[in-house]
């Protein structure tokens, strides 16, 4: 078990995780747009595109919450042994990791402080597809309108409503990730 | 490859820049705080952008460098060379050709595209702190969106000059909500803040700032109905080039009182001259 921690890391640590940073600055700036990174091999249920954001962006600086469903011994040790990062309850965590159902509520996250907004979480919600179709988005990084397959839409529009304070949101499928910041619109498609 | 780690920073440190960058790009126009590190070159050389795109590079990046809109300046110079040694990416001067453009003060005439990442260099990324030097104030003032103080420091220009005298670090509201400082860039190119299919980062070291314009931001600059916001300029045309429409630098040229005016995109008025293009002066100067 535990050499199954120890593996499946980056090989190249500073050039893969620049070009993972790439992909999810991309997502972030972009949202709607779905694209592809590698580089991982996490333990089952992790996806991998959830494995690269952790590995890019986690680290013992970044406290983790792991939901039901991704809480299991394999995942922590993973975890543990490539970010250190301490593993949290939801009122602590700096970042988040599960399926969007495992996650709820979600208004157990951090939304920032009127005066900090930038320290909130950071939800990486595990999808089991990720297409460009259903609701519509608008807002910052969208020229006119893009597309995404959220879980939900109720959330993201009070989210968006409590601009500038709320959470940022990486959905994760395969080796597919996507983003959706605080500040995008969210309508039914 | 160089001895040094990929893109000169530890990968702790790229992380967290990184992270602060991805808040940033969430919350546009608001200035991030991020635990910005002591670079090769000192403060006011463009240490803020240096580390975020340092924290942006990947290997196949192509990377430009200007100063005042200039490929060729020591600051631009220093910084190309900086990355070609510590990350091995290729450079160019051409603008269409950059993946990665770092700026100190200045948006190329030719407009950015949406693989393009612009990182700017910050010195004050606080546009109330010549108003109100409290950072607790200030952050206070922008959780309240109460910036009535920004437009007094417009009204008084009008008041002493009969016209908004601010002509660079001319302030913008980002979103309807966040009021930023675009850095010292001429308000000329304020206009192309707004829409730009490009991602625009910025970066002030010094200050620990780190903010952001996610791709086609509206972005719209400070001003009054009767008193609307004018994108100045020179009114010449390049000497060199010709061009009617480019960002022009003063140069003096002899103690005759004799000037010449010549595009401040080095880039931009290479490539009209190149295509035939000639101003006043341009036969002279070839």
């Amino acid at each position: 078990m535990i050499s199954q921690a120890l593996g499946g890391g980056f090989a190249d640590a500073p050039i893969q995780s620049a070009r993972a940073f790439r992909a999810a600055l991309e997502a972030m700036a972009r949202p709607g747009r779905i694209l592809t990174v590698e580089g991982v091999a996490p333990p089952a249920p992790l996806s991998i595109g959830a494995g690269v954001l952790l590995l890019t962006l986690c680290d013992r600086t970044t406290p983790l919450h792991l939901a039901p469903g991704h809480d299991a011994p394999e995942i922590r040790d993973w975890i543990t042994f490539h970010t250190g990062a301490p593993l949290v309850t939801p009122g602590a965590a700096a970042f988040a990791l599960g399926r969007w159902e495992a996650l709820q509520p979600v208004t157990r996250f951090r939304i920032g402080q009127p005066d900090y907004p930038d320290r909130s979480a950071t939800l990486i919600v595990e999808m089991d597809a990720l297409t460009n179709d259903g609701a519509i988005l608008t807002g910052p990084g969208i020229e006119t309108t893009a597309r995404l397959s959220l879980p939900e839409l109720a959330a993201f529009r009070l989210n968006r409503d409590i601009f500038p304070l709320g959470y940022d949101t990486f959905f994760t499928s395969g080796d597919k990730i996507a983003g959706l910041p605080r500040s995008t619109r969210v309508e039914a498609g | 490859m160089s001895d040094y780690n990929f893109a000169y920073l530890d990968e702790q440190t790229k992380r967290m820049i990184r992270r602060a960058i991805l808040k940033g790009v969430a919350i546009p126009g608001y200035q991030v705080p991020f635990a910005s590190r002591e670079m090769p070159m000192p403060y006011g050389w463009g240490t803020g952008g240096v580390q975020v795109t340092a924290a942006c590079l990947v290997p196949e990046d192509r990377l430009k460098v200007i100063d005042q809109g200039a490929d060729d300046t020591t600051n631009a110079v220093s910084i190309r060379r900086f990355f070609q040694k510590t990350a091995g990416v290729e450079v160019t001067e051409a603008t269409a050709e950059a993946t990665i453009i770092q700026t100190r003060h200045r948006i190329p005439e030719t407009p950015l595209t949406e693989g393009q990442i612009f990182v700017y260099q910050v010195p004050i990324p606080e546009p109330l702190r010549f108003l109100e030097p409290r950072e607790t104030e200030t952050r206070r003032m922008h959780e309240l969106e109460e910036y009535g103080l920004m437009h007094v420091k417009l009204y008084e220009d009008i008041a002493r000059h009969g016209t908004i005298a601010t002509s660079y670090d001319y302030p913008v509201r980002v979103e309807g909500r966040y009021v930023m400082d675009p850095s010292p860039i001429p308000k000329f190119d304020n206009p192309k803040l707004s829409g730009n299919p490009a991602l625009q980062l910025f970066g002030a070291g010094r200050e620990q700032r780190i903010y952001a314009l996610p791709p086609y931001s509206q972005v719209v600059s400070l001003d009054f109905e009767d008193h609307p916001f004018v994108a100045s300029k020179a009114e010449h045309d390049c000497d060199l080039c010709g061009a009617a429409d480019s960002y022009l630098d003063e140069v003096i040229t002899d103690d005759q009182g004799n000037r010449m005016f010549v595009c401040s995109d080095t880039d931009y008025c290479r490539g009209r001259r190149a295509a035939g293009q000639v101003g006043r002066l341009g036969g002279e100067a070839a």
